[in-house]
């Protein structure tokens, strides 16, 4: 056996950081999905009635709709009825600081590291965060509501912004949309909120970190941000989650709209629990993630590394109805042992001389199975629009795959549209030169790897992309062959 | 400050090293000369702990430590460079970062502080200087897209940064035009010092023509034949391996 290979023995038996279970009582309801389950949860969230109206006609159309399977990924039949629709921490009292907080739960963000505690506030960072389904706390609230910018959880918008929500709810992506939508729809249990009013330049990074703690619990997220005229918001979602055996079932979806000059950057670090070595236990993400550009000459741009759950099922895609609108698509996906990841981005232009950049780096190690699968759509109308996509592949090790499936619809002959892809090993020959000057054949993956996905981290907030680049580092140990 | 006994070693089951020895001291320059195939490479590479060579037999005191036991990094942090016959391009890791880590790993492992970006660009731009490299290849990533000569002239300057007690410059002339061999050679003279020593496993004596070496061996199927000083390198220029060969058989 090789020094490489026995390293990678050495790694690939470390346990996953994150796999702790916290103990707080939960309130949650008993298993199974019917109106009244529906109804139940709208209750407990004391929701506008409009608002459970919806939930119920989601709900409708969700029992027409076949799970679908055109993906590249497998895994066995999942029984609705074996799901838990809510969970909420049973000690719910209005927070004002940390402190009122139920010290286990404090106890488990600090583990995570969750830039939640006083000090974490000078980083700049405001912080919603999603404890299972019910937000805790949120800080940094006042200094945003100076400027007229909302940012709370979707269960706080229903009761104080009612009518907002209502306005742009499902505007993107509609209860029908597809089927892990739909669900999410009839059952989203909480989210965030974010709406940058006219002129508004959001001063500091939000940023939400989701935990699924409570045993099978499907966690049901609803994110909806808006950009008003002239506005700019940059948003930071980052997850992890503890060992499970069973698997859980995670469908989220966001919204993003960008009216006329408009900027929305979506930033996410994704690190759910991808199983043992063997595949057992992993988080199935199943997540529906879309902008509009709705406005001339706005931007939405998203950012995406993924290195956890067992199955990655995400296309954040944009739509590029204004005029001169722009849209981006950065992605680091890495999976390791046996994780499967069917991820890409849809662009569809719209309006003139819209614009879309696609950079996709898939990096796949173990015996894991790595899919891009993206459409760039150029509609009759979109006059000189432009499209550059560049798809790399990764490969560690001779037991994982790489997939590309791109899908290029054009339909305006003005329209320019570029597609690149490489596919690439670490090979035997790079880690010896490393070593040869010293690094050690850890260091030089991490080196390799990073220097494959800067043009991706380039995109990330300076402190998110620190902590991406230690959770591509974690997810490399034991991947190296 | 190398000495290597009866070292044997093989690839995919073929001997290729069939019993070298070899003493090299500080500030001395060894070349090794010999036609393909005779494993001069191979000695290079069993030197610096390529994985696919495996040595069979003998032994390699490095300063009076087991080399061969030693881990590939841990022989670099020790002080053993190895120039590469063919560079390998990483692509997306830039040149500067990469030798930062380089050459801080060696000071941690000898327990001198690490150099922070500042300080080390200052010593950079010095070394960049000594082997007359453009700045522009830090900025890039290392040896992608370098031209055969840029790669060779991109593994002397880490050389120069590095500074390793133990040079072993694996055909560094080879693929050079006369202009940057002589930019090649100049640096690696620069580089010479009592300290430190430097193999020359070259094909050709033109190499030493400019850095003129203090020992010379002749390296014929896995064993070293012959040794002599700078004049055998010529001797050889004239002759022709194969005559050399010929005297050696002759004198047993």
């Amino acid at each position: 056996m090789s020094n490489s290979e026995l390293t990678v023995e050495k790694l690939a038996n470390e346990e996953y950081k994150y796999g702790f279970v916290t103990d707080i009582e939960t309130d949650k309801l008993p298993k199974g999905l019917n109106e009244d389950v529906i109804k139940l949860i709208s209750e407990k969230k004391n929701e506008p009635g409009w608002m459970t109206d919806w939930r119920l006609k989601a709900y409708r159309h969700w029992l027409t709709m076949k799970e679908p399977h055109w993906s590249n990924v497998k895994y066995g039949p999942i029984d609705y009825q074996d799901i838990i629709y809510y969970a909420a921490p049973k000690k719910k009292p209005k927070l004002s600081s940390l402190n009122e907080a139920d010290p286990q739960l404090v106890k488990a963000f600090e583990k995570l590291g969750i830039p939640l505690e006083e000090q974490k506030r000078l980083a700049g960072v405001a912080v919603d965060a999603v404890f299972d389904s019910v937000s805790v706390a949120t800080t940094f609230k006042e200094k945003l509501n100076d400027l007229g910018i909302i940012f709370c959880s979707m269960s706080e918008a229903l009761q104080k912004y009612p009518e907002l929500v209502r306005k742009y709810l499902g505007t993107v992506v509609p209860y029908t949309d597809n089927f892990f939508a739909s669900l999410n729809s009839a059952v989203f249990s909480d989210g965030s909120f974010a709406f940058v009013p006219k002129g508004v330049r959001c001063p500091m990074e939000l940023s939400t970190y989701f935990r699924i703690n409570a045993s099978e619990t499907g966690q049901f997220e609803r994110t909806l941000i808006v950009a008003e005229e002239g506005a700019y918001v940059s948003y930071l979602e980052g997850c992890t989650a503890p060992i499970r055996d069973t698997n859980q079932l995670h469908a989220a979806v966001v919204e993003l709209v960008a009216l006329d000059n408009a900027e929305i950057k979506y930033s996410t670090v994704q690190n759910w629990y991808p199983g043992d070595k063997d595949g057992k236990g992993g988080i199935y993400n199943f997540v529906t993630k879309r902008g509009a550009c709705r406005g001339v000459s706005s931007k939405i741009s998203w950012t995406q590394v993924e290195t956890g759950s067992a199955i990655t099922w995400k296309y954040p895609s944009c739509i590029l109805q204004g005029d001169n609108s722009v849209g981006e698509f950065y992605s680091v996906a890495m999976t390791n042992n046996m994780q499967q990841a069917d991820t890409g981005t849809k662009m569809i232009h719209i309006g003139k001389n819209t614009r879309s950049t696609i950079i996709s780096k898939g990096i796949s190690a173990g015996r894991s199975n790595n899919s891009y699968r993206g459409q760039v759509r150029i509609t009759s109308k979109a006059e000189n629009a432009r499209n550059y996509s560049q798809c790399d592949s990764l490969l560690i090790g001779d037991k994982c795959g790489a997939h590309t499936f791109p899908y290029l619809e054009t339909n305006n002959p003005t329209a320019q549209v570029e597609h690149e892809a490489t596919t690439s090993k670490i090979g035997a020959d790079q880690i010896f030169y490393l070593n040869q000057r010293g690094i050690s054949t850890e260091d030089a993956v991490r080196l390799i790897v990073n220097g494959y996905c800067k043009e991706v981290f380039r995109q990330l907030p300076m402190e998110f992309a620190v902590e991406a680049t230690r959770l591509l580092s974690m997810s490399l140990e034991g991947s190296v062959g | 400050m190398l000495e290597i006994k009866d070292l044997h070693a093989s690839v995919e089951e073929k001997e290729i090293l069939k019993g070298i020895d070899l003493k090299v001291n500080a500030g001395e320059v060894h070349a090794i000369m010999g036609p393909n195939g005779s494993g001069k490479s191979t000695l290079a590479n069993v030197l610096a702990g390529r994985p696919e060579y495996r040595v069979t037999g003998g032994e390699a005191l490095y300063e009076g430590k087991d080399l061969l036991a030693m881990a590939p990094e841990t022989r670099a942090r020790e002080g053993v460079f190895l120039a590469f016959q063919y560079p390998v391009e990483l692509p997306g890791v830039n040149n500067t970062t990469f030798l930062r880590t380089a050459l801080n790993e060696g000071r941690k492992y000898r327990g001198q502080p690490e150099l922070s970006a500042g300080a080390f660009l200052a010593l950079l731009k010095k070394k960049m200087q000594l082997v007359e490299m453009a700045d522009t290849l830090l900025s890039r990533a290392v040896n992608e897209g370098f031209s055969g000569g840029e790669k060779k002239r991109n593994e002397i300057l880490q050389m120069a940064v590095l500074e390793p007690r133990l040079a072993i410059l694996d055909e560094t002339d080879s693929g050079l035009d006369i202009d940057a061999l002589r930019i090649v050679a100049n640096s690696v003279n620069k580089l010479r010092s009592k300290e430190n020593a430097i193999i020359l496993v070259t094909h050709y004596q033109r190499l030493l023509n400019y850095i003129v070496p203090d020992f010379v061996h002749v390296l014929y199927n896995g064993k070293i034949v012959k040794s002599g000083g700078k004049e055998l390198a010529l001797e050889l220029e004239e002759k022709g391996y194969d005559s050399v060969r010929q005297e050696e058989i002759a004198a047993k």
